[in-house]
């Protein structure tokens, strides 16, 4: 059994409660960091620790910290992005639903770290159900004193609210989501100046990841030191995996990094294999934005070297061969999964998060839809497998934000990679649904 | 500081854009741009054709950029180096753009009262592709009259945001903006309000296309077949220096007047611009320089244009350039 340190008491009842959760070792790294330490040390014990933050790009989170600028006399901000968007990711709710003060005693600690006196917890629009637990959590740390002035008798104040997003995908980018917390329509910012010198409302702001900010709390509690000392390299500590499609056992895990995919694949532990017996056909490793593999490149990387669950050997061989661990949103297909309709779906999706900001995401996020449903519907020639490759070229790395690259990269993986299923359909002329799911829907509507 | 642009150095003070500077060394650098507007704040980086290749961070630190940048919105560094024109990946870059843009504009050049001095037209022939991939139906929207002077055609708009600046930025109160979002975004106001206040004329002005037109010049003729000239009033409002398009004596519009950008030098108000419909109103200056491959100039400066012709004849026999090219 690997070591868990975000959601190891999550079948405990009541854990959703202040009681419990305290009587569990709640609010411990606040004591600590509070009572023993100066902001600069908790920074210091994060930069120790190792930890990238978990939304998805994996940039070192203590050097992020280190990075907000600190004037006299203006705030400063920490904002929780709790926005999870990215399809196939649901660790976010999973922690927040069940253990929500874990997230709460991470925001103290980290605005203490910070010395941020308000922070906010934005919360994607769809999860409302999760922003009335998160918001009741907090009226019980605020009855409990730790929220609110003066906290543990210190002189540190500190305040939390709940935002709840509109439902936009593109609000989870850190820009868009201050400019939605603001108040206004969410559209990403021209970067530079970054949010660390200039964010919410102007101020030096601090964007982290749900699962970012519940991660301080172990290392507070252990020390950075001890807790770089799980994991491979320069992926330290532990991540939430949201596991899903056609395996046995889908469901939110917490995994050592550094545990080998197949591992992670087929051992009970974890998804428990491929269901009804079935092959894996191919994994989307890290939330739909990254790039599909294929079985034999997500197992072994191309050197032919066991591949891990870490940032570094999943991005190995760049994307040609590799991924990218992204935010843990881990999407098994079978061998009957038709890639051309999962892409589908993904650029669908893309197609309608769209901010329509930049002219490349907005008109080539729809175009490249619209050649899909070419391929789904049969009329595809194979000249549009080339179109649909130069117009994913046209978008990457061309836009504001990343979600030009987000719905540019699964194209290119699949037609990388698969690229015989679009001719295949391209020259037959019809498109053959093969999957579970349709076969399911045929099933219901006999 | 010290930046180069496509191997011509130039120094620029501290927080000019790359654009800017490229703009300072003249046209032959100058990335196009279609959002990107001086006179308004924060305008800019949405269009993405003004993107360039930073092959240089700066002296301090060498290294490249990683992804093409959009050059009205980064600033230069000491050391920086530049490319645009001689960069094959940048003109590719914006090849794509070019056909991002067009790709759901209804090409209705022949019906728009914009053509002829319309930056997609420019754009489209300097950078674009002859023929389009795009085999789907394009975006449709009613015409929606916003105001008694301006009339919007949605269709056209490109998304530059350049009138949702000027609302933002020239008048007191903004009433219209951005709705929906990706593809199917649109500038409109809340439930087909309409837009009054002095200056909302301006936004014809900023429109790099035909989404937004003059109402009181609608059809009435193609812009070359009209004459500018430079005039000016004694207007309480605005600045009074507008320019005016003649149709023998009849003043068929008034416009401000643009730089070699194409790019208002000062916004007017809409007295001048609709009311003021008499050559008796105005104090002619004398005519607008319109640069000689604006299709404007065609009708108006006949010994140029033999000129031309003359100079063309020279240049084809000697293999040269063809000066019609805009730089």
């Amino acid at each position: 059994m690997g070591r868990k340190l975000l959601i190891h008491n999550d079948k405990v009842p009541g854990i959703n409660t202040y009681e419990v959760y305290r009587a569990h070792g709640g609010y411990a790294s606040v004591e600590k960091a509070l009572k023993t330490m100066q902001p600069d040390q908790v920074t210091e014990e994060v930069k120790k620790s190792g930890l990238r933050g978990r939304g998805g790009a994996g940039f070192p989170t203590g050097m992020k910290w280190s990075f907000l600028a600190k004037p006299e006399g203006v705030p400063r901000y920490l904002v929780c992005n709790a926005d999870e968007s990215e399809p196939g990711t649901f660790k976010d709710r999973y922690l927040m639903e069940k253990i929500p003060h874990a997230l709460i005693e991470g925001m103290i600690t980290s605005s203490f770290a910070l010395g941020a006196k308000t922070s906010y917890i934005y919360i994607r629009g769809e999860y409302f159900y999760v922003a009335r637990i998160v918001e009741k959590a907090i009226a019980e740390a605020y009855a409990a004193g730790w929220l609110g002035k003066n906290i543990l008798g210190t002189d540190f104040s500190h305040d939390c609210y709940v935002q709840v997003g509109g439902g936009a995908y593109i609000c989870g980018e850190e820009t868009a989501l201050l400019e939605s917390l603001e108040g206004k329509r969410g559209n990403p910012r021209i970067k530079p100046p970054f949010p660390a010198v200039a964010g919410l409302w102007g101020c030096p702001t601090v964007v982290n990841n749900v699962e970012t900010i519940a991660a301080v709390v172990p290392i507070v509690n252990m020390g950075g030191e001890e807790y770089a000392k799980i994991g491979v390299g320069k992926s330290t500590g532990t991540k939430l995996i949201s596991a899903s499609g056609h395996i046995n056992k889908p469901g939110v895990y917490e995994i050592e990094l550094g545990i080998t995919v197949e591992d992670f694949i087929y051992s009970d532990e974890y998804c428990g294999g491929i269901r009804n017996g079935k092959k894996l056909k191919a994994v989307v490793a890290g939330g739909s934005s990254v790039p599909i593999l294929p079985t034999e490149l997500i197992l072994r990387t191309a050197k032919g070297e066991p591949r891990l669950m870490t940032y570094e050997s999943l991005s190995d061989g760049g994307f040609i061969t590799g991924t990218m661990l992204g935010s843990g949103g881990f999407i098994a297909m079978d061998e009957d999964t038709s890639i051309v309709k999962n892409l589908f779906t993904f650029s669908r999706f893309y197609h309608h998060e769209s901010c329509g900001q930049c002219s490349p995401c907005r008109e080539g996020t729809g175009w490249m839809e619209k050649i899909l449903q070419k391929f789904l519907n049969g009329t595809a020639n194979e000249s549009d497998v080339d179109l649909l490759w130069d117009i994913q070229s046209k978008i990457e790395g061309k836009t504001i934000c990343p979600l030009g690259e987000a719905a540019a990269w699964p194209v290119a993986a699949a037609i990388r990679h698969f690229k015989q299923e679009f001719i295949d359909i391209a020259r037959s002329k019809k498109f053959v649904d093969i999957s579970h799911y349709d076969r399911l829907n045929k099933l219901v509507r006999a | 500081m010290k930046v180069t642009i496509d191997g011509i150095e130039i120094d620029v003070p501290k927080g000019t854009t790359i654009l800017e500077a490229a703009r300072m060394i003249g046209p032959e650098v100058a990335p196009p741009t279609m959002c990107y507007y001086s006179k308004l704040k924060t305008s800019g980086g949405y269009c993405r054709t003004c993107i360039v290749k930073v092959t240089q961070g700066s002296t301090a630190n060498p290294n490249p950029m990683p992804k093409p940048v959009a050059s009205c919105r980064t600033e230069v560094m000491d050391g920086m180096v530049v490319e645009n024109t001689i960069n094959k990946e940048v003109l590719e870059a914006r090849k794509g753009v070019v056909e991002f843009l067009l790709m759901n504009h209804p090409l209705d050049c022949p019906i728009c009262d914009q053509a002829g001095e319309c930056h997609l037209q420019d754009l489209g022939y300097e950078h674009g592709a002859a023929n389009t991939r795009y085999e789907f139906p394009r975006r449709e929207f009613e015409k929606i009259d916003i105001g008694k002077y301006v009339q919007l055609h949605m269709t056209r708009c490109i998304m530059c945001f350049r009138c949702v600046k000027v609302a933002e930025q020239l008048t007191d109160n903004r009433v219209h903006g951005v709705m929906h979002r990706g593809d199917a975004a649109e500038i409109s106001t809340y439930i087909e309000n309409v837009i009054e206040n002095e200056f909302s004329g301006n936004v014809i002005d900023v429109c790099p296309v035909g989404a937004l037109t003059d109402k009181t010049f609608r059809f009435k003729s193609r812009v070359w077949f009209t004459k500018p000239v430079d005039a000016s009033c004694d207007c309480k409002k605005c600045s009074g220096k507008v320019r005016l398009w003649l149709k023998g004596n009849d003043v068929l519009r008034v416009t401000a007047r643009k730089d070699q950008w194409g790019e208002v030098e000062e916004f007017i108000c809409n007295e001048c611009r609709f009311e003021r419909k008499n050559t008796a109103d105005w104090k002619i200056e004398g005519p607008s320089p319109i640069h000689r491959s604006s299709v404007i100039s065609q009708n108006h400066y006949n010994h140029l244009n033999e000129l031309k012709v003359q100079v063309m004849k020279q240049q084809k026999a000697l293999g040269f350039m063809d000066i019609n090219k805009r730089p």
